[in-house]
């Protein structure tokens, strides 16, 4: 990696910080998916992992190439792919475990009054 | 020579992300209900596409993005899939 090593120093910070925030939330993302109590908690978790895990190593990824001179794109491309489909993801998965009826830890809801 | 900050930060993300693997794999398979072990493969499958572009950063080379855009796209694919299975009984009606 000695390609890196000789890069600016500004370039370099911004690519530790985007490195760290990326791991630290990857690796957040995966207790919370082992840690959490019942599914409907679960589906939170790998939320944090694709945005800002996910996020943060794409930009790092984006400012090494740009500090090498070659402003790519795929990064971006990989980037909005994710963005957008996570959440359909995430949706579809939450009504499969409805229709599925799992169990969830949360107490049931008040009763409200008719109105 | 101490390796430079920018290599250890390297090495830490690798690491966290191969932690973070290992977890979605138990959750995989430990998972007590289909939607979780479906939820589990999803993350992992985001999680081998960090990975992969941090091997791209580690070795200075942009042939690694074809390679993460493929299993990005393979894994919404199959999420999708899977979902439909779980909701429906069948994928395509």
């Amino acid at each position: 990696m000695n390609h890196l090593e000789q890069l600016p120093a500004a370039w370099q910070a911004v690519i530790i910080v985007m490195l760290l925030v990326g791991g630290v939330f990857a690796l957040v993302g995966g207790i919370g998916l082992v840690r959490f109590r019942d599914f409907y908690m679960r589906l939170h978790a790998p939320t944090k992992a694709t945005t800002l895990g996910v996020g943060g190593v794409l930009l790092a990824s984006m400012a090494a190439s740009a500090a090498q001179g070659t402003w790519s794109v795929a990064e971006l491309l990989i980037t909005l792919f994710i963005f957008v489909t996570a959440p359909v993801s995430a949706n579809l998965l939450a009504q499969a475990a409805l229709h599925r009826r799992e169990p969830s830890v949360a107490p049931p809801p008040p009763e409200q009054p008719l109105r | 020579m101490t390796p430079s900050f920018i290599s250890l930060a390297l090495v830490f993300a690798l690491g966290a992300v191969g932690v973070a693997m290992l977890l979605c794999a138990w959750r995989l398979v430990r998972g007590p209900t289909l939607p979780d072990r479906v939820l589990a493969l999803d993350t992992l499958y985001v999680n081998v596409v960090a990975f992969v572009v941090l091997l791209g950063i580690q070795q200075g080379t942009g042939l690694y993005f074809e390679a993460a855009l493929l299993i990005a796209l393979l894994g919404f694919v199959s999420t999708v899939a899977l979902g439909r299975y779980l909701q429906r009984g069948d994928v395509i009606e």
